[in-house]
């Protein structure tokens, strides 16, 4: 006996895009005038035109994987890349039009948090109806009944309306129904993308909890630090088509080399610039770039490898001297690091384009996503500036050989170098 | 473990399991309408002022309006009121539940994109949901009853056999008009105007004995007047006499739009998550 849980043989998924309009569902109108349409011009004889109002686009195409019991396998790929899609396929919400499945054993997929939901609804309610929605039994929701109300923190508010719950308090409480599902195979999608930095640790530590306990995990991210402390295997989507099927570290290399490349750089002109003086403007930004070790662009990094960053701006006069300054913020937009050029006495700005590149060998930024700003000055006064001119991600990788895990530290702002020693 | 099934999923393979599944998920069916329920009557007493207002100011006026101004019969020597909301209680259960049906899926379209279970459930438990008015406007005849000293025949106890068929007509048409208003979203247009004008096509505000003894059979091609009849039947015993071929185009029609609404219903389903 294999110990195969899923297996997906050449699954395909086709949806046909209407090019007239953006509407995904018929109207009755259109239909009925379409039919006068087509009446008319029989009667009339006209040639008709064969032109094509409806194309196939093939979501997942010739998707082939094996998924063994007590595996947790995480499915990362681009927006687009037919993750949500697989996903569906695999919880059944929707058929493929070709190709085959076959699972064993039950499946619970967590496409969002407190699906059904009602607001009307109190939390002791809601739970009921949520667990039900999730596959639950209502002997199953009876016995962890407790224990939910235990770890969503709401003992308090069990008979209050979930209209009237903070938006933590409410998402604490459908993470917490959906926790203690216990199928054999658990199929999760960006869930984890709600909610502050102690939700998601207490979401991932659940996680793991529930694979260690032999549980199946098919699990859909584009955080690479939850997926690389949660996962043993991953599947790369590309496109619609398997990219890599392997294991986690090449996989997400595999990722972050076939990145998009259109990423890891912007166009500046077109943004709106946050301080455009009105007047006797010194200077103007381009563009900015972030590129990797072999100057390719690229818009992740791996903590402790090199980030280059180059800059292009436009100086109207010779003679002031022009400053740089870019400011890195993180994802609840505290500002973590500043690069300054006057602090690193870079002077070399001529009248013209200026282009130059700022050299960081080893990044010590804590996994996670960072905005990049940027402003210019000439003479102390503020030409041009961008709050968010281009946002990178950090993943983590092998810091100066000592492993340490630094996904723990997912928020922490950066790793600032020390000295260490007994006395 | 060893209720390991394997599951095998399949471009048009759904249909083996689904019934199987329609069982196996039959606790979300109850919690799904005792969620209608309660979420309805959470407001107390607007939701039941409601469930009883309705049927019976429509009686009131069509009594006044068929029974007074056009002077129509009424069944044997019944007071036309009666006869009248004994038309409407099962009228009302089935409008309602048609225009609720209706509308369920695309209300619960954020469940539907998100879990699977078998979709039939959804405007099931809508029509079930109308259970609750049915059972209050019931009480209301029983005061009706009492007001106008009617005693009812011991038909009554058919009662339920006719309520079934009321549910399985609304299950029918509930089900097409469904997986309709999901394919064509304009469609949600045109079935409050339906309702309406079924409630004029139905023999609610007058007999249908009133209809031509030549025409019955073919009004009864609309389901509701076999029901309707039916519980007339039921309601005020032997004095409104069944018009049994017609009864049995009524069932027949009822079985023919079960039929159609289910098999259209399975078949639009599996789309449902990919266009709402």
């Amino acid at each position: 006996m294999s110990d195969v849980v899923i297996r997906a043989e050449h699954i395909g998924k086709a949806y046909f895009i209407g090019h007239q309009s953006n509407e995904r569902y018929a109207a009755l109108r259109d239909v009925i005038a379409n039919k006068t349409k087509g009446i008319c011009t029989k009667l009339c004889g006209r040639p008709h035109h064969t032109h094509k109002t409806t194309e196939e686009f093939w979501a997942l195409k010739d998707i082939n994987f094996e998924i063994k019991q007590g595996d947790r396998v995480g499915i990362i790929g681009r927006n687009g890349a037919g993750k949500s899609t697989l996903l569906k396929i695999l919880s059944r919400i929707t058929e493929p039009t070709s190709g085959r499945i076959s699972i064993k054993g039950r499946v619970a997929s967590l496409l969002e948090v407190g699906t059904g939901f009602h607001p009307e609804l109190t939390g002791r309610e809601n739970i009921y109806l949520n667990g039900a929605i999730l596959g639950m039994t209502r002997q199953e929701i009876k016995r962890k009944f407790d224990e939910i109300v235990n770890f969503a923190e709401v003992e308090k508010f069990l008979d209050t309306p979930v209209k009237r719950y903070s938006s933590g308090m409410y998402v604490r409480l459908a993470f917490a129904v959906a926790a203690h599902l216990e199928p054999e195979i658990l199929v999760v999608d960006e869930v984890l993308a709600v909610g502050d930095t102690q939700f998601q640790k207490k979401c991932l530590s659940r996680m793991n909890e529930v694979s260690r306990e032999g549980r199946t995990v098919l699990f859909v991210s584009h955080n690479m630090a939850a997926i690389s402390s949660l996962c043993q295997k991953i599947i790369v989507l590309k496109a619609g088509k398997i990219g890599f099927a392997g294991d986690v570290e090449s996989g997400i290399d595999h990722y972050l080399d076939d990145a998009d490349h259109a990423k890891g750089f912007a166009d500046l002109r077109d943004k709106k610039s946050k301080l455009w003086k009105q007047h006797n403007i010194i200077s103007k930004l381009l563009s900015i770039e972030t590129l990797d070790e072999i100057d390719k662009r690229q818009s992740s990094f791996k903590m402790g490898g090199c980030l280059k960053i180059k800059i292009q701006l436009e100086v109207m006069d010779d003679k002031q001297d022009i400053e740089v300054g870019i400011f890195i913020r993180d994802n609840r937009e505290s500002i973590v690091g500043l690069l300054l050029s006057a602090a690193e006495g870079f002077k070399n700005m001529k009248k013209g384009v200026n282009s130059f590149q700022i050299d960081m060998p080893e990044i010590n930024l804590m996994p996670g996503d960072y905005n990049l700003g940027i402003w210019v000055a000439s003479q102390r006064e503020v030409d041009d500036a961008y709050e968010n001119a281009i946002s990178i991600d950090i993943i983590s990788g092998g810091f100066d050989g000592n492993y340490v895990d630094y996904d723990r530290f997912h928020g922490y702002g950066s790793l600032i170098h020390s000295r260490w020693k007994a006395i | 473990m060893k209720s390991e099934n394997t599951l095998i999923i399949e471009a048009g393979r759904a249909e083996k399991h689904y019934w199987l599944d329609l069982w196996r998920y039959r606790e979300l069916f109850y919690i799904l309408s005792w969620r209608d329920i309660t979420v309805r009557y959470k407001q107390t007493v607007i939701g039941v002022l409601w469930a009883i207002l309705k049927p019976f100011l429509t009686m009131v006026i069509f009594t006044i309006i068929f029974g007074r101004l056009a002077k129509l019969p009424s069944d044997g020597n019944t007071p036309y009121a009666i006869m009248v909301y004994a038309a409407m209680i099962p009228w009302q259960f089935f409008s309602s539940a048609i225009s609720d049906a209706s509308s369920s899926i695309v209300d619960n379209a954020q469940l539907i994109s998100k879990v699977y279970f078998p979709r039939i459930i959804v405007p099931i438990s809508s029509i079930v949901t109308n259970f609750i008015d049915f059972l209050i406007s019931f009480v209301i005849l029983i005061i009706l009853m009492i007001y106008f000293r009617f005693m009812p025949s011991w038909h009554m106890v058919f009662l339920p056999v006719f309520f079934m068929i009321a549910v399985l007509t609304a299950a029918g048409i509930g089900t097409y008009i469904t997986s309709l208003n999901v394919k064509y979203r304009d469609f949600r247009y045109i079935i409050p105007f339906l309702v309406q004008l079924g409630l004029y096509v139905s023999p609610v505000g007058f007999s249908s004995s009133v209809i031509p003894g030549k025409y019955r059979l073919l009004y009864s091609l609309n389901p509701m007047v076999g029901v309707i009849d039916g519980f007339r039947w039921a309601i005020l015993g032997g004095k409104s006499a069944i018009y049994l071929p017609g009864f049995l185009m009524s069932l027949g029609v009822m079985l023919f739009f079960l039929i159609l609404g289910v098999y259209t219903f399975r078949k639009m389903e599996k789309t449902f998550a990919d266009v709402i």
